[in-house]
């Protein structure tokens, strides 16, 4: 092990600005870095051994820093804990501001009207604001999570900071100094808001991985592929070349599916007709029903404006249907805002110059309308001593889960449409990147029991929200930009997703921790897949040489994000899904908007209890299977015939599902995806209908564990 | 009484039954002294038609009829919850099977009910009666602790009229002392042990309130029998189920709350719970809320809030726990009282043991609770279940908190799921039951009643059936596993879920979630009943370390 310790002198600095040239994925952060002083550690972690120190279960590298400066630090030292894969690479650069470490600071749990308290040190490092409390259980925040940082008054312990991130933890930190307080502030302020796509996480992360494997995953998911399986390009539909070099459409991806009487003079006629270009194109084929579900923008008819090109391509989209004669234009937005877009010379289809559509309104609201509605669904659920009264009346006030609803709504009408009727549907909102992204998925699911596995759940998102331009960029605040922009459509597009999991618990290969990994790294600009607002973004930001795509790392952990109760055949059979929209049927997703208070949680959860049982039985079944290799080996020979006899008896009886004694693991074969939710009883500590404790006047027990944040490690 | 004077038709043909989610049955119906039944008409080919109905009257809660040419339509609104209608010809024959049923179903004697006349031939009567006695209970006490003895002073249930024959109290304190503190609490409810909270040796007491009344009275009696229950220096909690206000209120009627200058060693804490009227009215807005489907999101919202039955859920399962955690971690005794101390004080202590004492959750041991908290203890189920959430009756005493106390342990249920031994069927099980039942075991209001209608000598009991293998199997919970710990369950408003099994089972398809429940079921009996299949292959493998070193050192170097 090595640990450099730094002067701050400018030699050593520049030595080892020359050893980061060497690694690309380190450089950005060196160089963007707004502070003057910056100290260095570089941890070599080849010489990292069996015998280095340990700390509970896991292995502890001390490093120190040392340097002087007119304020008079002198000496960082930073244990750093082997559990997370930094330590997977042989070579780690980490790189600190001064006041990298913040001691004696207060982590308050935000439901207790007592503040109870952890006591910790803080740490800022490049990426990640880091806590280790007293017991040295880690939270780990990262700077692309923090949507808010909020300094409250100065009260007599400290200088409060509250923490708002884009997955919904909640943090609230006492800073005994004021002054490290506003440091602390002020860093995050800057870090959580990059002013260029290049100081994002995803450009220097680097999970060390090879070249080649890193360019493979990012072809796991071809698109392409993804149309042949729905059967298209067919006798009715082609790729168009139309937007090939992105002429038409800057947002639109370049391959897109367009029927075959669709002339190129139509196609692009049309796309002046719409708003931003985005003329209409197919998102979905339904090869059995022979309708498809395309997606546009609004029309740009304002109030009595016509264009013949458009009007032609709705009927080559019909007629494109050969068993139907109508098709549904589905305009996602409430009637109300469609008409006031005909002042502003755009609007929706008149049923009039359009042959044979029928012309529909779904009324989900728009981006601004969302953003409000989780805000007022975050303020109920975050506060302390919620009644169940005025939680029911935040989450009515809040709309939250009436707009779920109506896009669930949507898509089933959407659905029902095609797999009842037999139509073609076509889908648009304004500028057909939100609303229409979520409907077209969401209608999708419902058809095609493909889109119910890991694997097509990905595919989904990568056709119709990526690659057809909703705009993650803008929609997470992924860059210091327009906060109007900001809205949670994707994740309303999840929690559609999880509410048909509960409806249908054996319908989906996945389960609900895939969604939260998703929502995770939809924030988190660790990978490239979600980075910047369309494809042509995308390419210009060279994502695909410079980052890596999600997708393969959660495939590779998928056995965290399997279903134990999927049922394929069942999931096929299912032509179509028809979840219950009664508004019952909809309920607050606790695991979504509290996934980090813990307390909140089940003690015992099933989900983990069936999957470490159903992994058992696998690897019950492999042992079984060495162990028969082995008998038959050793049955060869003579001398063991004699014995022979009682083993074989053991063939008859299914290797599956046995767990008798000596086969028995010590331990889960699985490791929790979180041993937290899976404790069995729990302590009083974690509930608050304790604290009557006031009353009593006497001190809290030293005993309390808070469940708090349990490290994520997202990197 | 003849129940022939009640039916004026014994029997329609051609009645079109249809319920939510099934498709309509036509056939015969008939009413007989307790049931309704209808068989379907048989088929073209001579078959027997099979019965498709067969509900017993006392389950009907409410009669809507309607009749338009002839043809009249008659809506069964049940105790359970569930909704029936049945269309039948003939204005005259409706009117009457209508009539017939409301007579029928609110025949209040308690010995016309069915479990006086229910005689299956499996089940023996006076089985089950005397499954779970108090003695028994004791006896786990008494190897213990010599702190506490069993007292049949209330013999001949002079002393408490609710109370059952025998009860557990301090054995410092002699039966002349009981008599005198029962004349200081309301009903003759003196203070007795509910729960010995084995870990430390503390108590949960329950009582009804003491009659203090505006004079401030005092008795020594009570006084001392509260002090026995101490330990010597210890202190106790006492958790008033009404607000302070409400508790000093009560004194102008002759009630009250202990006063903390003559308990000295108790402190008081009023956590208050709703019970009677307004839980009542709680539980039909509820039911109401959930049967309207048309209702948009914000209005079931808001009805759901207005229904504050999730409010209950929460107040009920927070004072449980205070009373749970003044004994687990303030290793202190605990008196529960409100002010009769057969409602609220029962759905506290009850709960506290589920949460507190592992035996408790399992299938027997909850039997044994529900027998020993609810049904000796003196709970007037007669008076409570009489009506449920549809009934157009003037409401009496009807209150719904067993059901509470139902809908509290399926919360716990869901946040500890391997925690129960017993799964939510059994839950539904025993709401039906409570409403309207073939069994004696929910009649009457105490062991009082149950003595003079010779309840437990001429009807059947429900431990007795669910007890049977077969019915018992339907009710385990795959997923238990012992769990020593106490559960702590999360009451944030977050954590607590509309019981959608009970409350929307005859409203939604439950299809899915069904099937799903069944995989898991099936998923985890095919691991655990393997090792009794596979006693063959265990017991080969017992002494292998002769026979195959190799193979079996080779698997754990791997593993």
């Amino acid at each position: 092990m090595r640990s450099t310790h730094i002067q701050r002198n400018p030699k050593v600095l520049v030595e080892l600005r020359t050893c980061f040239r060497q690694s690309r994925e380190t450089s950005p952060h060196f160089s963007t870095l707004p502070w003057s002083l910056n100290v260095l550690l570089i941890i070599d972690c080849q010489n990292f051994g069996p015998n280095s120190p340990t700390l509970g279960s896991r292995k502890v590298l001390t490093c120190c820093a040392r340097w002087t400066d007119s304020l008079g630090r002198g000496e960082v030292v930073f244990p750093l804990l082997t559990s997370s894969k930094r330590f997977r690479q042989r070579r780690t650069a980490f790189i600190f501001h001064r006041s990298l470490q913040v001691e004696q600071v207060k982590l308050i749990d935000r439901f207790s009207t007592s503040n109870k308290s952890l006591t910790g040190t803080l740490y800022l490092t490049a990426t990640h604001l880091l806590f280790i409390d007293s017991s040295q259980k880690e939270t780990w925040i990262l700077h692309h999570h923090i949507a808010a940082v909020e300094k409250l008054a100065l009260t007599t312990s400290g200088c409060p900071l509250v923490i708002q991130c884009k997955n919904f933890r909640v943090v609230h930190f006492i800073i005994p100094r004021e002054r490290d307080c506003h440091d602390i502030y002020n860093s995050l302020l800057q870090l959580s808001k990059p002013a260029s796509y290049d100081e994002l996480y995803a450009f220097s992360y680097n999970p060390k991985q090879n070249e080649s494997k890193r360019l493979q995953g990012w072809q796991l998911i071809d698109l392409a592929e993804e149309y042949k399986r729905m059967g298209v390009p067919n006798s009715n539909w082609q790729l168009s070349d139309a937007n090939r070099d992105y002429e038409i459409c800057e947002s639109y991806p370049r391959e897109l599916y367009v029927p075959r009487t669709a002339s190129k003079p139509v196609i692009v006629g049309s796309s002046k007709f719409r708003s931003k270009g985005r003329f209409p194109v197919l998102s979905y084929y339904h090869r059995d029903k022979e309708a498809a579900i395309c997606r546009c923008s609004q029309p740009l008819s304002g109030f009595s404006a016509r264009c013949l090109e458009d009007e032609n391509m709705l009927h080559a989209i019909s007629i494109a249907n050969p068993a139907h004669h109508y098709m549904y234009v589905m305009d996602t937005r409430p009637k109300l805002n469609a008409m006031a877009n005909r002042a502003a010379g755009k609007g929706y289809e008149n049923e009039d110059n359009y042959a044979n559509i029928r012309f529909q309104f779904v009324g989900i609201e728009n981006i601004h309308v969302m953003r409000s509605s989780l805000q007022k669904l975050l303020e109920v659920s975050g506060t302390k001593a919620l009644s169940v009264n005025s939680f029911l009346s935040g989450l009515e006030n809040s709309g939250w889960l009436r707009h779920i609803k109506a896009v669930l709504d949507a898509a089933i009408f959407l659905a029902k449409a095609i797999a009842v009727e037999n139509a073609t549907v076509l889908v648009h909102c304004s500028d057909g990147w939100d609303r229409t992204s979520q409907v077209c998925s969401l209608g999708s699911l419902l058809l095609d029991s493909y889109y119910r596995t890991i694997k097509g759940f990905m595919v989904l998102i990568e056709k119709d929200w990526i690659s057809f331009g909703h705009k993650f960029s803008d929609r997470c605040g992924q860059l210091d930009g327009d906060p109007k922009e900001i809205s949670p459509v994707f994740t309303q597009f999840l929690e559609g997703v999880w509410h048909l999991t509960e409806q249908f618990p054996q319908a989906f290969e996945y389960n609900e921790a895939f969604l939260l990994q998703i929502h995770e790294h939809v924030h988190s600009c660790q990978f490239g897949n979600f980075l910047g607002n369309c494809q042509k973004e995308r390419e210009e930001l060279k994502l695909k040489e410079k980052t890596y795509s999600l997708w393969p790392f959660l495939l590779d952990e998928q056995k965290k994000y399997l279903n134990p109760l999927y049922n394929r055949d069942f999931s096929q059979k299912l032509v179509l899904l028809e979840p219950n929209t009664v508004s019952f049927s909809f309920k607050f997703w606790r695991n979504m908007y509290h996934q980090f208070d813990r307390t909140m949680h089940p003690r015992q959860s099933v989900f983990n209890l069936i999957m470490t049982m159903s992994e058992q039985n696998k690897q019950l079944e492999k042992d079984f299977k060495e162990l028969e290799a082995k008998m038959k080996q050793r049955n060869r020979q003579p001398e063991e015939l004699l014995t022979k006899e009682p083993l074989q008896s053991v063939h008859p009886v299914s290797p599956a599902l046995r767990t008798s004694p000596c086969f028995k693991k010590e331990k889960p074969l699985l490791p929790m995806n979180d041993p937290i939710r899976t404790i069995e009883g729990s302590n009083t500590a974690d509930n608050r209908y304790s604290e009557y404790m006031e009353e009593l006047s006497k001190a809290e027990p030293a005993v309390v564990s808070l469940e708090y944040g349990v490290a994520r490690m997202t990197c | 009484m003849e129940f022939a004077e009640l039916i004026k038709t014994a029997k329609v043909e051609n009645v079109q039954l249809s319920c939510s989610g099934l498709p309509p049955i036509k056939g015969t119906l008939c009413i007989t002294s307790h049931h309704l039944l209808l068989s379907s008409q048989p088929g073209g080919n001579g078959e027997q038609g099979t019965v498709e109905l067969w509900l017993l009257i006392r389950n009907v809660d409410a009669v809507e009829k309607r009749v338009a040419n002839s043809l009249g339509t008659i809506t069964l609104k049940c105790k359970d919850l569930k909704v029936l209608q049945l269309e039948i010809p003939g204005m005259e024959e409706c009117l009457n099977i209508a009539s017939s049923t409301e007579a029928l179903s609110s025949v209040d004697s308690v010995m016309m009910m069915y479990p006086f006349f229910y005689r299956p031939q499996s089940m023996k009567l006076k089985d089950g009666w005397k499954l779970y006695p108090l003695q028994h209970y004791y006896q786990q006490i008494a190897s213990e602790t010599g702190a506490w003895r069993l007292s049949c002073a209330n013999g001949d249930f002079t002393i408490c009229s609710s109370y059952p024959p025998a009860v557990i109290v301090p054995a410092t304190v002699n039966d002349n002392v009981l008599k005198k503190a029962a004349r200081f609490r309301q009903g003759g409810r003196f203070p007795v042990l509910s729960y010995y909270h084995k870990k430390n040796g503390t108590v949960m007491l329950r009582s009804s309130q003491p009659l203090i009344g505006p004079n401030r009275k005092r008795c020594q009696e009570d006084e001392a029998l509260l002090s026995a229950a101490l330990d010597e220096g210890g202190h106790g909690f006492i958790i008033d189920t009404r607000s302070a206000q409400a508790a000093k209120q009560a004194r102008m009627m002759g009630g009250g709350t202990e006063p903390t200058s003559s308990y000295p060693r108790w402190k008081r804490l009023h956590r208050q719970l709703e019970r009677g009227r307004p839980l009542q009215e709680s539980f039909i807005k509820l039911v109401e809320a959930c049967n309207d489907t048309s209702l948009s999101m914000d209005r079931w919202l808001s009805k759901l809030e207005s229904s504050k039955w999730l409010a209950h859920v929460k107040g009920a399962l927070s004072t449980a726990c205070l009373a749970a955690q003044c004994m687990e971690r303030e290793d202190a005794c605990v008196l529960v009282h409100g002010a009769e101390g057969t409602d609220t004080t029962l759905l506290v202590t009850a709960l506290a043991q589920v949460i507190l004492d592992p035996d408790c959750r399992t299938l027997a041991g909850f039997q044994g609770l529900l027998e020993r908290e609810w049904i000796e203890a003196g709970h007037p189920f007669h008076f409570r279940y009489a009506h449920s959430a549809y009934s157009h009756a003037r409401l009496k005493q009807e209150a719904p908190i067993f059901l509470l106390f139902l809908d509290c342990v399926w919360q716990l249920g869901r946040q500890f799921p391997f925690s129960l031994q017993f799964s939510e069927s059994l839950l539904l099980v025993l709401f039906e039951h409570t409403y309207a039942s073939c069994y004696g075991t929910f009649l009457c209001n105490s062991e009082k009643e149950r003595c003079l209608c010779d309840v437990k000598e001429k009807t059947h009991s429900l431990w007795s059936w669910l007890n049977q293998p077969s019915e018992w199997k339907k009710h385990l919970n795959p997923l238990y596993t012992y769990n020593a710990l106490v559960i702590w369950p999360s009451v944030e408003p977050q954590s607590l879920q509309l019981w959608q099994g009970l409350f929307l089972r005859w409203i939604r398809s439950s299809q899915y979630l069904d099937e799903a429940w069944a995989e898991i079921q099936r998923l985890v009996t095919s691991c655990e009943d393997a090792p009794e299949e596979s006693a063959g292959c265990t017991l080969c493998h017992s002494q292998p370390d002769v026979a195959y070193p190799l193979t079996i050192t080779g698997t754990a170097n791997e593993g």
